[in-house]
C-alpha cells in the first residue's frame, strides 16, 4: 500500500520545526510502523536528505522509547500497543498519517520525533527507591506477599515509562506515571518504609520538572500502551492524605 | 504548608471546596424551588433567612472563603497547566475527556461573573431597582415581596436568559466536578470509575434542569 506521511521535522531543541510531507510507497501490511519508517528513511538517505530521527530500542513493546503521536493518538491509538508493535495492517492504502513527537514542556524535543524524557527519571529518582539489606541475597520466599497484593503491584509495575500519559494529557501531567510508581511501592512490604515521604517527594518532583496538574480527564488511561488504570491516581491521592496524617 | 503548594494538596482543596459549594447550591436550590409553592412559601422562607441576623454574615463570610479557595486555586492550577502544555499538536484526538472537563476554567469564570451579577440583582438589588423587593409594596402579611421580585425579574427576557445561560454553565461545570471529587478524594477503584462518572453526569442534569426550570417557567408565564 501507499501512504502519505506528514512528519514533524525539527533540527534541534532550538529549531522551530515544521511538518514535512513524504510518500511511503510499497508498504507491506506485515511491517511494523517503525519498519515502515526505516524504509522511508532509506529512500530519504538515497535522495541525499536527512533521515527522520526517531527513538526505538527493543522493538518488542517494553522499552518505552518510541514516543510518537500518530494522527492525534499517542502510539497510534491501538489498545495496549506501542508504536513498534503497531502494524501497518491497521492502516489502509492512501491513508494520510500525521506523525508528531510527544508535546509537553517537560519533554523538550531533541530532534524530529525524539524527545528528552529525563524529567520522568527525575520523578523516579525523587522517591522510587526502597531501603534494603546489603550483603547476602535474601531467600526469595522469606517475605510473604499475598497474591492480590502482588497482582496489584504488578499491574502498576507494568508501566514502561514511555510518557504517552503525558503526551495525551491536556495538562501535560505525569500523574499516571507517578501514581503507578507510588502505588506499586506503597502496597509492597519493601516499600512501606518510605511510603509517606515518597508520595510527597515524587509529586513535588513532578511539579518541579514542569509537568502540569492532574484534573481527572482520564486521557492517560486510554493512551497507556500498558493499560495502567487511573485507579492508581486515586491510590496516590489516598497515599497523599495518609502522608498528611 | 505542603497542602497549598503541592499539586495533590491543591487538587484536594479544589475537591473539598467544590463539594462544599455543591452543598450550598443544593440548599439554595431547595429554597428557590419554594417559588413553585406560591408567593407565601418563598416570602416566608426569605423572611426566615433574614431573621437569622449575624448568622447570615457568618455564613456569607464562610461562602466568601470557599469561593476564594475554589476560584483562586482553580485559576492558579489552570495557569500552571497551560504553561506545562505550550505547544499543541497538528492533530489531537480526544480519547476520554469531554468538552465539560476541558472547559472547567471557562464555565467557572462564567459562573463567577454570574455570581457577581446575581448578588447585585437579588441581594444588593441595584441592577433593576424598580422591581426590587425593597421598592415593591409589602405582601399581605407585611413581608418583603420576594416572590413578585423574582417573577417580575424573570418575566424580562434579558434577565431570564442571563440566568438560563449561567445555569447551563453550572450544568457543564458540575458534569465534570460531580465525579471528579470522588477520584480526587481517592474513593475510586477500577470498577467504580465509569459508574461514578455516569452518576455524576446524571446528578448534574438534575441540578441543571431544576435550576433552569425557575427562570424558564416564569419566562413562559407558567408561574405568575
Amino acid at each position: 500500500m501507499n501512504l502519505t506521511l506528514h512528519v514533524w521535522r525539527q533540527k534541534g531543541p532550538q529549531d522551530k520545526g515544521k511538518l514535512e510531507t513524504y510518500p511511503a510507497k510499497g508498504v507491506s501490511e506485515d511491517q511494523s510502523f517503525l519498519e515502515m519508517l526505516d524504509d522511508v528513511n532509506e529512500e530519504l538517505i538515497k535522495s541525499g536528505k536527512d533521515p527522520i530521527a526517531f527513538d526505538h530500542d527493543c522493538r518488542e513493546g517494553i522499552c518505552g522509547m518510541c514516543s510518537q503521536v500518530i494522527n492525534g493518538k499517542p502510539h497510534g491509538g491501538q489498545e495496549r500497543t506501542t508504536v513498534c508493535q503497531l502494524h501497518m495492517r491497521e492502516f489502509n492504502d492512501g491513508d494520510e498519517l500525521f506523525i508528531e513527537p510527544w508535546r509537553a514542556r517537560a519533554f523538550p524535543i531533541h530532534k524530529d520525533l525524539i524527545v528528552d524524557r529525563t524529567a520522568l527519571e527525575m520523578v523516579m529518582q525523587a522517591g522510587g527507591y526502597t531501603s534494603c539489606h546489603t550483603g547476602g541475597v535474601a531467600d526469595g520466599n522469606a517475605l510473604l506477599i499475598p497474591k492480590p497484593v502482588a497482582d496489584y503491584a504488578m499491574d502498576a509495575a507494568e508501566c514502561i515509562g514511555c510518557g504517552a500519559c503525558v503526551a495525551s494529557c491536556p495538562n501535560s501531567s505525569a500523574m499516571l506515571y507517578t501514581s503507578a510508581k507510588v502505588s506499586q511501592l506503597a502496597v509492597l512490604p519493601q516499600g512501606k518504609g518510605e511510603a509517606k515521604a515518597r508520595v510527597k517527594e515524587m509529586t513535588d518532583a513532578m511539579q518541579n520538572e514542569g509537568f502540569g496538574n492532574c484534573t481527572n480527564h482520564y486521557e492517560c488511561q486510554e493512551a497507556c500502551p500498558k493499560g495502567i488504570s487511573v485507579k492508581f491516581i486515586a491510590k496516590l491521592n489516598r497515599e497523599y492524605m495518609k502522608s498528611m496524617a | 504548608m505542603h497542602l497549598i503548594t503541592s499539586t495533590v494538596g491543591r487538587k484536594l482543596l479544589m475537591a473539598v471546596s467544590g463539594l462544599m459549594l455543591v452543598g450550598f447550591i443544593t440548599v439554595h436550590l431547595m429554597g428557590n424551588l419554594s417559588v413553585f409553592a406560591g408567593a407565601d412559601a418563598i416570602n416566608i422562607y426569605a423572611e426566615k433567612l433574614h431573621s437569622l441576623g449575624p448568622l447570615v454574615w457568618v455564613f456569607r463570610l464562610a461562602m466568601l472563603g470557599l469561593f476564594a479557595v475554589h476560584i483562586g486555586f482553580g485559576i492558579q492550577l489552570s495557569m500552571e497547566n497551560r504553561r506545562a502544555n505550550p505547544e499543541s499538536y497538528a492533530i489531537k484526538q480526544k480519547l476520554k475527556t469531554t468538552f465539560a472537563a476541558e472547559s472547567m476554567l471557562y464555565t467557572g469564570l462564567v459562573l463567577l461573573a454570574f455570581l457577581i451579577y446575581h448578588l447585585l440583582h437579588f441581594t444588593v438589588q441595584i441592577t433593576n431597582p424598580e422591581i426590587s423587593a425593597h421598592q415593591l409594596p409589602l405582601d399581605a402579611a407585611m413581608r418583603l415581596d420576594v416572590f413578585s421580585m423574582v417573577v417580575m425579574s424573570f418575566q424580562k427576557v434579558f434577565i431570564a436568559l442571563v440566568y438560563i445561560v449561567a445555569m447551563c454553565a453550572l450544568f457543564l461545570h458540575l458534569s465534570h466536578g460531580l465525579s471528579s471529587w470522588v477520584q480526587t478524594l481517592g474513593w475510586n477503584n477500577g470498577e467504580s470509575q465509569d459508574k461514578v462518572v455516569l452518576i455524576g453526569r446524571l446528578v448534574a442534569v438534575v441540578f441543571g434542569l431544576a435550576y433552569i426550570a425557575i427562570p424558564f417557567l416564569i419566562l413562559v408565564r407558567f408561574v405568575k
